[in-house]
């Protein structure tokens, strides 16, 4: 994703530092709205795009609200259905909740969503840590095609894009840094 | 990097970088097994057929509970060596239980190159659990996976190996493993039974266990075959446990912080005194741990590429 300020062609900015900075505020006020709070609520970012949004959004509430909510980052390398599929292995990444979850309002984080694929792997992969009151889904970016019935509970921004296209999330670095672009006709690689 | 590779036959051709790929992938299973609920469905619908030909309770229960912790179906066959002459048996057997569709078969046999011979003629992955005097892969990796978590690097290290080194499998391995990750290794047991052209693989030989352990920061202690004891390569199992056993005299003089790792299963009073064999710096039974997070890494990253080799 470094090549991003390399290389401008087939590339458009959805939104800016700023921008993505103003939507996670919006998305945190939101959480805390339906949740009355934040007393109940851990996050649970999905490895890796998930996982740098919830710990910003876990330093808007402890601003907003004055609470530390557990944080935590689930991996969902062991709950794919295409495990077979890609013909190779990639890299896996660290699962870490260390808290319980049960009877907890758990607010999974990702960057983008996409085929629903990955929040159900990520779903299955809490229900094996416990029984949370319930599970909501936050995401910076929906970008639609959805092959399961998953809708997200807070969403930043809704981009129309057609499946060739790639939508490429960086929030790492100084919230200057953090860029949301939309990559065209990519060499077929998703979410 | 990304993982081609379809079968773990040995480390000889392992590079460091993969063994390190291993290694962080067994660390994410590792975790696994800390939750309540011990089981993933990674390997939901996958078979995993332990196929034994050497008696093994601890690789091949390791590798079951491995696989079932991956939500593998895992189906255990174990054969006597005695009844069957082994070249044509192996290779019927195997196809037999090929036909049953497995997608691996994790093979130990009391011949060398069992385990590539196989991988020759099935198209199943197949994972060497021990095949005669040449390789051990996985308990190479455990030990390096082991030695890791205690030490943090293995670059460096003095790695003290005592015992039968001309018949063990896991020094072949280790070599590979302990050898490629920088340590410095000394192979150390009855004249007989250290080979001195071992020297080539960049170890240091000696029949002198003070020497071997002097410094050491990892002492690697092998089990006597205490059936080889009528070949003679010793005279006695006294004189052995007297010249090459580790005791308290013995080890300190290796550093204050050494540990002690054996691959089971243990003599006590032979080659590990009982004191030693339980003491804080024993890690034994912290490898059997390892075994079976290291176990799950590969039994993973096997069914996720197995079907690019067809």
């Amino acid at each position: 994703m470094k090549k991003i300020g390399m290389k401008k062609t087939g590339m458009k900015t959805l939104l800016d530092g700023k921008g993505v900075e103003r939507v996670l505020s919006r998305l945190t006020h939101e959480i805390i709205e339906k949740n009355k709070g934040a007393g109940q609520i851990v996050l649970v970012g999905i490895a890796s795009g998930g996982i740098p949004l919830s710990q910003v959004i876990r330093r808007k509430i402890q601003v907003i609200e004055g609470v530390d909510v557990p944080t935590g980052f689930v991996d969902i390398s062991l709950y794919r259905d295409d495990l077979a599929r890609a013909g190779y292995q990639v890299r896996m990444k660290r699962t870490e909740i260390p808290f319980s979850i049960d009877d907890k309002k758990v607010i999974l984080v990702d960057d983008v969503l996409y085929t629903g694929r990955t929040i159900r792997s990520a779903m299955d992969a809490l229900i094996d840590f416990g029984r949370p009151r319930n599970i909501q889904l936050a995401v910076l970016i929906d970008r639609g095609h959805r092959e399961l019935p998953i809708r997200a509970d807070f969403v930043g921004r809704n981009v129309p894009t057609s499946r060739s296209e790639t939508v490429l999330v960086r929030v790492e670095g100084t919230p200057e840094e953090w860029t949301v672009l939309l990559k065209e006709d990519p060499p077929g690689k998703g979410e | 990097m990304e993982w081609h590779r379809r079968n773990v036959l040995g480390l000889s051709d392992f590079h460091p970088e993969e063994m390190e790929f291993v290694i962080d992938t067994a660390r994410s299973m590792e975790e696994v097994l800390t939750r309540d609920i011990k089981k993933v469905p990674a390997l939901r619908g996958k078979t995993v057929v332990n196929l034994f030909f050497e008696a093994s309770t601890r690789t091949r229960t390791s590798f079951e509970i491995a696989g079932k912790r991956l939500s593998a179906d895992v189906v255990n066959f174990s054969s006597g060596t005695s009844s069957v002459t082994k070249g044509e048996t192996l290779l019927d057997t195997a196809r037999n239980i090929e036909a049953m569709k497995p997608n691996i078969l994790v093979v130990r046999h009391s011949a060398s190159g069992a385990a590539l011979f196989l991988s020759r003629h099935v198209s199943c992955s197949i994972i060497n659990a021990g095949d005669g005097a040449n390789e051990h892969p996985t308990q190479g990796l455990l030990d390096l996976y082991t030695i890791l978590k205690v030490k943090g690097k293995i670059a460096g290290l003095k790695i003290a190996i005592v015992g039968d080194i001309l018949h063990s499998r896991v020094v072949r391995s280790d070599l590979h493993s302990l050898g490629r990750m920088g340590a410095k290794l000394w192979l150390c047991g009855p004249a007989p039974l250290v080979p001195r052209e071992m020297e080539r693989t960049g170890a240091v030989v000696t029949s002198d266990i003070r020497e071997a352990v002097r410094g050491a920061d990892v002492i690697i202690m092998l089990r006597i075959q205490l059936e080889r004891q009528k070949t003679a390569y010793f005279p006695s199992l006294r004189e052995y446990s007297r010249r090459f056993g580790l005791n308290r005299d013995v080890f300190s003089l290796a550093k204050d912080d050494a540990v002690i790792m054996h691959p089971g299963p243990i003599n006590r009073g032979v080659e590990l005194s009982d004191e030693l064999a339980d003491c804080e710096h024993s890690l034994v039974l912290r490898q059997v741990e390892s075994g079976v997070a290291v176990r799950m890494a590969l039994l993973y990253l096997l069914a996720g590429g197995s079907h690019v080799a067809h």
